[in-house]
Order: structure tokens, then sequence, then C-alpha cells
């Protein structure tokens, strides 16, 4: 496969492992992104790795973030009569304070795992009488996706077309961690598609405003090391993705998702409320906001005092052994928090590919 | 975050394309793609082509790794 | 559709299209059992259900699955399949062509791995109570091996040997699913393994296990055997064969290859020495050319799987339970 195969070349990747030992430096790096985290796992590059290189899990996983509130949301719109819920396969499996869409669809309700928000949209035209709402996950790489679908179901004059969205922003995320007191990193990994979309200069304040380098990688093992390299060798803002990435980003589909969503507060699991981090559907686009459209209920009770511990781990001051149910009480099977159901999050990527060594 | 692979444009029509990865074609949305040509190499994300690749680009950062043997 | 009562039109039924179809003296009669001679000193028995949608893909339907995955699973411990049962349960409403297109397709499959559907049972059921159509078969075979076959009776030092690509039953049916439908030439590998097995038992070389790797794919098979034998086991990520269209399909998708489905492939536990004489075997049959030796068995890690991956790295290939979900992130 073109433009991947070449990226994994073993004797390439050999040479990069040995610079990185020659460095002779011990550092913490996080990667942001949950698909790095799956990418190192999948790999062994860990492994190729020297030990004084320590790799933490960031909040870059879109499902991990998502509160419990917006999960149970999501599973309360089940309820509405005649519905159609369409997802990514990645929010099947997360729990909320009762339950998982998974578990919803056993019950019976017509729940569709889609690859693209445009099939969903598809689905909403074949069914006109019955309502169509589509869960939106996913940081900026995907937000302009589900912003042209909306505009898309605008011009095909859909009023049975729905979204609702749980999109968020990457950079401020990463303020949030770099200004929280007890964080130790020494260098960012930066999503490599994430940055495809906002560009490289989005990350120049990780240097400028808090002194940490930070190098945009892809996702290739070529690409994963070279920015490992890059960040431990130069130590500065740097785009290793310029195949795909550029400064500016992709001015087009940035100016999709504007046209759609505006910038609010979103509640970030494991930072709580983190201020202009989400994204919204704006007042021209209110017929297609499932908040506005559908009551949201929520499961009553008081909220369960729980031992998960996936916001520290998101925040990188934890790792998934540190948990007291990792691996006996939540697993794959029977997961707690979305770091375990999400594939990749970073317990269920720790219980996949890196438990015994 | 996010999966995206690098996809051929084998058919244009209007905003639509289908494009071949590894011998599997699927349809793909042009929309954010300026000038899609046939032949191109786009990253495909969730149905819609983000980016073209840049050949030229892929090519030095390997480049780099040959130079530094 | 009206069948299943007991009264005429379920006699037409199985008069018309199954006797037709599936005819053979044991079945013919249409007692309320078949009987037949046991064949041997020792049998094997084996059952299993098919719901797979969808009904039909490319390559195969279920009616094929349902027989060959009987069939297979007989192989698979040194048995050769004789004796096939047939149950169906029918939602009403159901077209008959479909019916005809499955009872056929069984009756090429049963004839190519030349075993007879000796009994059977029809239920028409109201419209919901089954999605389209539900099968279950049964089998019995012959044990024709004369070691013991067995997912336990694997040992340190054995080699690893698949018959053919990996994944190719998964990502065809998956390829037609709405809402993540794919173009490609790829079609299911649905097939017959008994005369393989047969095969691979005629070398004479040192058989220690033999699997199918169906739901869950290869890593699954490979976990059962690595915690039933309670040896460890290494693959080479770069000798599994994986067709160009599972692997872009999976890129695409997210999916891991190891972990998709499979219908007509098998993994074989055989004795280091054997090792070639026994791919040579496989290789020559229709379907076992792509076969390969894809890892070693060994004590350390016992009970796992670990997988040497292409770029020199090394991972733990995991249990995976539960359907693999197509991802975006």
């Amino acid at each position: 496969m073109k433009y991947v195969d070449e990226f994994k070349d073993k004797n390439v990747v050999a040479e990069i492992s040995r610079k990185i030992s020659g460095l002779n430096v011990s550092a913490n790096l996080m990667e942001v992104c949950g698909t790095h985290t799956m990418a190192l796992f999948r790999h062994g590059i860990r492994g190729l790795l020297p030990r004084n290189i320590k790799l933490l899990s960031g909040p870059g996983c879109p499902v991990c973030v998502t509160s419990e509130a917006d999960i149970d949301a999501m599973i309360g719109l089940c309820d509405v009569p005649d519905v159609i819920i369409t997802t990514f396969g990645d929010m099947m499996k997360v729990p909320g304070s009762k339950g998982s869409l998974l578990e919803k669809r056993a019950d019976g309700v017509d729940i569709r795992v889609v690859y693209s928000p445009l099939d969903a949209l598809k689905i909403a035209s074949e069914e006109r009488s019955r309502p169509v709402i589509f869960l939106g996950v996913g940081f900026e790489t995907t937000a302009p996706t589900v912003a042209a679908t909306i505009i898309d179901a605008r011009e095909k004059g859909l009023s049975n077309f729905y979204v609702y969205s749980a999109h968020k922003l990457i950079p401020p995320a990463i303020r949030a961690l770099l200004n929280a007191d007890d964080v130790r990193i020494d260098g960012f990994l930066l999503p490599g598609h994430v940055s495809v979309i906002i560009g490289s200069d989005a990350y120049d304040f990780i240097l400028k405003d808090y002194g940490v380098p930070a190098v945009v990688a892809g996702f290739e093992p070529v690409d994963i090391l070279s920015a490992i390299y890059g960040v431990l060798k130069h130590g500065k803002v740097e785009n290793k993705y310029s195949r795909v990435v550029s400064k500016k980003g992709n001015i087009k589909a940035q100016k999709v998702m504007n046209e759609v969503f505006e910038v609010a507060d979103a509640d970030w699991r494991g930072f709580g409320v983190i201020k202009n981090s989400g994204l919204e559907i704006k007042k021209k686009y209110l017929r297609f906001n499932a908040k506005e459209k559908f009551e949201i209920r929520r499961p009553s009770g008081k909220k369960r005092k729980s031992s998960c511990i996936c916001g520290e781990v998101l925040r990188g001051i934890k790792i998934p052994t540190d948990c007291r149910m990792f691996a006996k009480s939540c697993s794959p099977e029977k997961p707690k928090g979305p770091c375990m159901v999400s594939t990749e999050g970073a317990c269920a990527a720790y219980y996949k590919y890196g438990r015994t060594k | 975050m996010c999966l995206a692979i690098p996809s051929k444009i084998i058919k244009i029509d209007g905003v639509e394309a289908e494009v071949e990865v590894g011998g599997v074609k699927k349809r793909a949305n042009l929309t954010f793609i300026e000038k899609p040509a046939i032949g191109d190499y786009v990253l495909m994300h969730a149905g819609f082509a983000i980016k073209k690749i840049s050949d030229k680009d892929a090519r030095e950062t390997l480049d780099i790794w040959d130079k530094l043997k | 559709m009206a069948h299943g009562g007991g009264g005429r039109l379920t006699k037409a039924l199985v008069d018309e299209l199954i006797v037709t179809e599936l005819g053979n003296s044991a079945l013919n009669k249409l007692d309320d059992s078949a009987v037949i001679k046991t064949p041997g000193k020792k049998l094997a028995f084996t059952t299993d259900s098919y719901v797979v949608k969808p009904i039909f893909f490319k390559g195969g339907d279920i009616g094929k699955l349902a027989l060959c995955g009987t069939v297979n699973d007989l192989a698979m411990n040194g048995a050769r399949p004789l004796f096939i049962s047939l149950g169906l349960i029918i939602e009403e409403g159901f077209s008959i062509e479909n019916l005809e297109k499955i009872i056929r397709s069984i009756k090429k499959a049963a004839s190519e791995a030349r075993v007879k559907v000796v009994c059977g049972d029809t239920k028409v059921v109201e419209r919901g109570g089954a999605d389209g159509i539900f099968i279950n078969t049964s089998g019995i075979g012959k044990i024709i091996s004369e070691r013991e076959i067995s997912s336990s009776k694997v040992l340190p030092g054995d080699a690893v040997i698949v018959s053919g690509s990996i994944g190719d039953h998964g990502i065809a049916v998956l390829s037609q699913r709405k809402g993540i439908e794919f173009e490609t030439n790829l079609k299911s590998d649905c097939a017959p393994l008994n005369g393989l097995a047969e095969k691979i038992l005629k070398t004479g070389a040192e058989i220690h296990c033999m699997r199918d790797p169906t739901r869950g794919g290869l890593a699954t098979v490979l976990n059962e055997v690595a915690s039933k034998s309670k040896i460890g086991i290494e693959i080479n990520e770069e000798s599994v064969p994986i067709k160009e269209p599972v692997r872009g399909a999976c890129e695409l998708l997210g999916l891991d290859p190891l972990y998709v489905a499979n219908e007509g492939k098998l993994v074989a536990f055989v004795r280091e020495k054997d090792a070639s004489k026994i791919l040579k075997a496989i290789r020559r049959h229709r379907y076992g050319r792509g076969g390969g030796v894809i890892g070693r068995v060994g004590s350390k890690n016992k009970g796992m799987v670990v997988l040497k991956t292409s770029i020199g790295g090394t991972r733990i290939l995991e249990e995976y339970s539960g359907e693999q979900l197509p991802r975006i992130c």
C-alpha cells in the first residue's frame, strides 16, 4: 500500500531507533492522540525505545474524553419514538451510568454503525418518516465532515436528520493540561490528522507559552520514531508529517467547520469543563441540532463514586496499571470507563498489547 | 486521532469520487480538496478526502534517513 | 408459507425440495430417525447453528456455511465426516426461490465433501420469529487419525502452519454491510476442508492439533490452543498470508485482520521435523495453495500468543471477545 508500506521499512525503523538510543536522554513524552497509542502498541514500538524514554497517553481519544453526561444523553436519545441512531463504531460499547448503545441495540433499539456521517444522511433520506440522529464524536479531523453533512442535509431539504455534537478541540485541551500543576511532560507527539485540518502553526503556543517542545507526527512506525527523535533532539515545535500537514492546515475544511459549528465550553472526562474547547451547532442550523429538538433525558439517581481513574490516566499522571480495577473488575469485556472501552483508550491498549513483557 | 488512510482517486463525478486502497474501492467526498485529479493520492477519513498527499514531501521524509545512514 | 404444522404443506415442502435435492437411502425413508450402520470404533460428533447475515454473500450463503462449518469441525479432530442432520427454522414469508438456492448450495457442498444429509427438521415460524432463516447442522464422522488430535496436545517446538490467506470471509461479508459498503473482488473462502485434512493425515506426519479459525479469527484460535496446551506461541507477522484487499479494508475500517473470521482455512500444529512434508501436501491441495509456516510453539510465555511485528517489535495477541467494530478514531 502506497504511502504506508514505505513508512514501515524495518531498516529505517532500526536506524531511527539506534539514533534515539544514541541521544542518551531521559524524557517523559506525551502522545496526545489515541490513534498514536494504538499504533505504538500495534507495531511494538515501545520495546524498541530505550527504557528512560517514557510515553504517556494523553486526552486525544474522543470517546475517552466524552463526559458521562454526554454518553447518558446519547443513550437517552434511544427512547425517541421510532428513532434510528447512527454512530461511529467507537461509541457502541462505551458505558454510561446505566448500560451502553450495544446493550440498547440488543434491547431492540435501531442503532446502526456507519463509516461516514454521509451514510447517516443516506439513511435519513431513505427513511423520511423516522428521526435519524447522528452522534457527532471526534476532534477537528472529524468535525468538518459532520459539518459538510449538515450543509448537505440543508441543501437536500431533509427535516428528519439531527446531530448530537460532542465534538471537541485539541489545542485548548493541551493548554489545560499544561496549566495544571501536577503534570510533568518534556515533549509532545501531536496528532497528525487533527493537524491536517488545523495546521502546524496552531501549536506554536506550546513552546512559546510553556517552553515545551512538540512535534506533529504521522502514524506509521517511521513517522512516530522520527517524531520522537525530533522532539528529543531539536526541542522545538516541528512538523514531521509534511506530506499532509501544512502550516495553515486545510482552509476549506476549516471554513466548512466554522460555517456550521461555533466554539463553546465543553465537559471533558478527567478535566471537567474546559472553556472554549467544544463545538456546538450554530443557530443557523438549529433545526439539525438534536439537543434543541429532543428532550435529553438522563438517568436519575445519585452520581456513584467510582474508583475509575480515567481522568488521571488521560492527564498523564497515572498509568493504567496504577488503577485498582485494571484487568480485574475492569477489562474490555466489562469496562468501567471509556479508557477501557475505546479500542484506543490507554487502558484498552495496555490490556491488549502491553501486559506482560 | 483518527484513522485516515492514503487512497488513490480513480474516478471523479462532481464532488464525489471513487478511491482505491489496497484493491478495495470506496466512495469519497472531495469537498475539502483543491483541484482533485485522477491518480492523485488523498488521505481518506470518515468518507471524506481531507488532504492531497504530497509525493515530494513523502520522499523527502524518507530520504532524510537514507542520508543519515 | 404456512408449513411446519406437520400437515400436508410440510410434507410437500420436504418431499419436493429437500428429498429431490438431497435424497439418499436414509433420507428418502423419511422415518422419525435415520438408522445408519456405525462405521468404526471411534466417532466424532458435532453440532452448530448458523444465523449469519447477510444470508447470501460473495462466495457463498448460509447453506454452504452450515454444511462446511460442521464438516470442518469433524475434520479438525481427525475424523472423516459422513452423516449430517439439517434443521431449518424459516420465517414466514421467506422466499421459496431463496430457499431453493440455499438447499442447492447445501447439496453442492455436501457432494464435494462426500457427506450425506440423512435427517432433519423444518419449522416455519411467524414473522419476526427468526431472522429470515436459521440453520442447525449436526455431523457424525469416523475417526481416521491414529493419534489424538486436539487443542490440548500441542508441544513446545511444534511448527504452526496456516493453509492460506486469513480474513477473507469476514471482509467479504462486511463489504456488503449497509453503512459500510465497499467494492472488492474478494469472496468468502467458505469451503469444506475434510479433503485437505485427510491429505495432511495421509502424510503420516505427527499432527498434534488442527483448528479452523472461524469467528474471532486466527488470534482467537491461537489463544485457545495456547491456553489448553499450556504453551506459548510466537507468530511472525510477516509470514501470515493476508490478501491485499483484506489488508486495505482493515486499514480503512480500523480492523485487525488477525481477528477477522475465516470459513475455509485451517491452522495445524505439527512436529517441527514434519513441517516441510506437511506444507508440501497442503500446497498441492486446491484449498491450501497459499499455505505457509507462520510461527513456532515454545515453553516461554505459557498460555500467550506473542507476535513479532514486521518492524521488529513485539506485541501480545490478546484474546478478544465480541465483535470487532469499524472505527474512525
